[in-house]
């Protein structure tokens, strides 16, 4: 077997297997709690469950008040998440690769537009960590979790950017060990704070049913 | 330590300005005489019984990104990273990965968490009180839409339990539990204030009736410091026609309980005030001029009670605003400019921003919001216990410059609010910067305004 039929069979199962059932784990083990009723007669009369929806898609961005304060941290995020989903769900060989492993497939962009899309979002990412580096109140709230997800995320990026330049070894070398790194993401996924792309839906929709309910600014 | 000791060796400071206890020596208070690891194991134990969905959503969530701590007046003001909000909770969110999260054995297992110490809850204390007044700013900021305000109030219990509060807070919420009120307003000083005010400025003030439909409830700091609100409140329900009264036995909305952390003694004093309005019938409670007064009985007291109030429960703001909006409460127009600050507790976390707003423009003045305002203003530096700490004083001033220059900056005439817990901390920052502005009741603008008939 050679290095990139394992990263694509039992690599790739495996590291699925772990991404699944982590998430899962993770999930019901907080959704699974006790949940006190609400007796207080609520002010609004948005249901809860709007407010909660509503909180979803309005903590994407900080309120004007706190633009200026926040500018850099925001935009650095929005660069490389944005950067992320156009390389990760409009690649084409991605495309062709979720397809084989689901079904479902898009049209793509053009490889060009996705190598520098590549660039730019690694080149936000660098000056995340340098943020993380530099900044009192990031450098003090930085744990391993952090530091570690920042390489799972980034690995990708570069060895997908290698891949595609063929730069450092063989193409197949190259191709395994992107594969091999995304598989390193899935596994650490449940594990730490990359979760956030599930839990955000979570904790955004509690605060806002709970701020609703009072009829506050959620 | 026993309540005599404490106030023996902290008395209460009733005549100054504000109350409180005279500055405690001991960087780190700590109350009884437990071992430091069964303290640690009760504050842990404690933590963890409150652990429900919501506090686990919010543990799990956090991504380290840090903005919290732009909202955060104790940052803003000093750039110490040590005041980033969600920092203040970092011995709790490491006991719930270490004990209840869904991988707690795999953090165990390897070692991952370690225990927490006694010296990170010491450490902890002043970043859990003295540099939170749960004012919720932060959890409006937060990416994740985490409330990190309500994980502070939660994390207050287990501190408490441990023996790990600062002294005077822990002294006024024993003496609110012991006496009935955090500041000496026993029901027999209450009675004679208000025979007192009653007389003085010759207006019915009807106490312990039977049956009535409103129940009026005061805050000790009215009560003691300012006493005015108390005829200006039974003013406007003479003036009304309705039909209230105040109980003897529950009448102090001040919860000291809620904020000190004694989720029992949070109990015992909501249930005091809520068993009065069953006792009495009341259709309405109306809460005073006090911020977290309104939280606890608002939007918690149900949930103490175990089952939704027999009554309904409004701010005294919320009552001023309906009853002018409707037009049945009728004020003189003050050709004044006025500036109004958002009590937290009441603006941002209550949902009763508008209230306040609409009241004044019933009065007419001119409202000059400050910046930012509404659900977004700053805190006064006050609330969640903080006035009561003494050691705390050169930091709550230093955030207190940001409220200065909002006011400031407005160039109103008129400084007003809906929260006498805010009022005694402007009264107090004015006296200690010397400034100009004086803070006024919102109640006692209406009050002082009324058209009779």
């Amino acid at each position: 077997m050679t290095l990139l039929d394992f990263a694509r069979g039992p690599a790739l199962q495996w590291s699925l297997v772990v991404l699944v059932l982590g998430v899962a784990w993770r999930l019901l083990g907080i959704l699974l709690l006790k949940r006190k009723p609400d007796y207080s007669e609520p002010r609004s009369h948005t249901s809860p469950a709007m407010g909660a929806v509503r909180t979803v898609f309005t903590r994407m961005w900080p309120r004007k008040e706190f633009q200026a304060r926040t500018a850099y941290g925001s935009a650095l995020g929005y660069v490389f998440h944005f950067g992320l989903a156009i390389v990760v769900f409009l690649f084409v060989p991605h495309i062709l690769f979720i397809r084989d492993l689901t079904g479902l497939s898009w049209g793509g962009l053009p490889s060009g537009v996705i190598y520098a899309t590549g660039v730019v979002t690694l080149i936000a990412l660098i000056a995340a960590l340098i943020r993380r580096f530099t900044h009192p109140v990031l450098r003090l709230l930085s744990n391993f979790d952090d530091y570690f997800s920042w390489i799972v995320t980034t690995a990708p990026v570069v060895s997908g950017l290698m891949a595609v330049a063929h730069l450092g070894a063989r193409y197949e070398t190259l191709l395994a060990l992107h594969i091999l790194s995304v598989e390193l993401l899935f596994v650490w996924f449940p594990f730490g704070k990359l979760m956030h792309a599930i839990l955000f839906a979570v904790s955004r929709g509690t605060t806002g049913a709970l701020l609703t309910r009072k009829g506050a600014a959620t | 330590m026993s309540p005599a000791d404490i106030n023996t060796e902290h008395p209460l400071e009733t005549k100054g300005p504000r109350f409180g206890i005279k500055k405690p020596k001991a960087r780190y208070d700590k109350q009884g005489e437990i071992p430091d690891s069964e303290r640690v194991e009760i504050a842990m134990r404690s933590f963890v019984r409150d652990f429900g969905a919501h506090v686990a959503t919010y543990m799990e969530s956090c991504i380290h990104c840090g903005m919290c701590a732009e909202a955060c007046h104790y940052y803003v003001q000093t750039g110490d990273p040590r005041y980033t909000p969600i920092w203040k909770l970092e011995p709790f969110k490491q006991a719930y990965k270490r004990e209840m999260s869904p991988f707690a054995f795999f953090y165990r297992m390897l070692g991952l968490k370690h225990k927490v110490t006694v010296e990170e809850l010491e450490e902890w204390q002043e970043l859990i009180y003295d540099s939170c007044t749960m004012c919720g700013r932060c959890t409006l900021i937060c990416p994740m839409g985490i409330d990190i305000a309500a994980l502070v109030s939660q994390a207050r219990h287990g501190m408490f339990q441990a023996g790990l509060v600062p002294h005077e807070l822990w002294a006024v919420a024993e003496r609110a539990e012991r006496e009935g009120s955090p500041l000496g307003a026993t029901p027999k000083v209450f009675k004679d204030r208000i025979e007192w005010l009653a007389d003085d400025h010759e207006v019915e003030i009807p106490v312990d009736k039977e049956k009535a439909d409103v129940l009026i409830s005061m805050s000790s700091i009215e009560i003691m410091k300012y006493p005015e609100s108390i005829v200006a409140t039974a003013k406007v329900l003479n003036a009304l026609g309705e039909n209230w009264t105040i109980r003897l036995d529950g009448y102090e909305a001040t919860n000291f309980g809620l904020l000190s952390g004694n989720a029992q003694w949070q109990k015992d004093m909501s249930m005091k005030i809520v068993n009065a309005a069953v006792k009495c019938g009341a259709k309405l409670l109306i809460l005073p001029e006090c911020g977290h007064a309104y939280g606890a009985l608002r939007w918690q007291g149900a949930n103490l009670y175990g089952q939704p109030l027999p009554f309904k429960v409004m701010h005294i703001s919320e009552y001023l605003a309906e009853n002018l909006n409707s037009g049945k409460l009728k004020v003189k127009k003050v050709a004044s400019s006025v500036t109004f600050h958002d009590p937290c507790q009441i603006s941002r976390r209550g949902g009763a921003t508008q209230a306040g707003r609409d009241v004044l423009k019933a009065l007419g003045v001119e409202l000059r919001e400050m910046k930012p305002t509404g659900d977004l203003n700053w805190c006064c530096g006050g609330g969640g216990g903080v006035v009561t700490i003494h050691r705390a004083d050169d930091l709550r001033y230093k955030v207190f410059e940001i409220k200065m220059k909002q006011v400031n900056d407005t160039g109103a005439e008129i400084l007003a609010m809906s929260c006498s817990n805010c009022r005694q901390t402007f009264d107090d920052g004015q006296a200690h910067f010397k400034w100009d502005k004086t803070a006024n009741s919102l109640l006692e603008m209406v009050a002082d305004n009324l058209v009779e008939g």
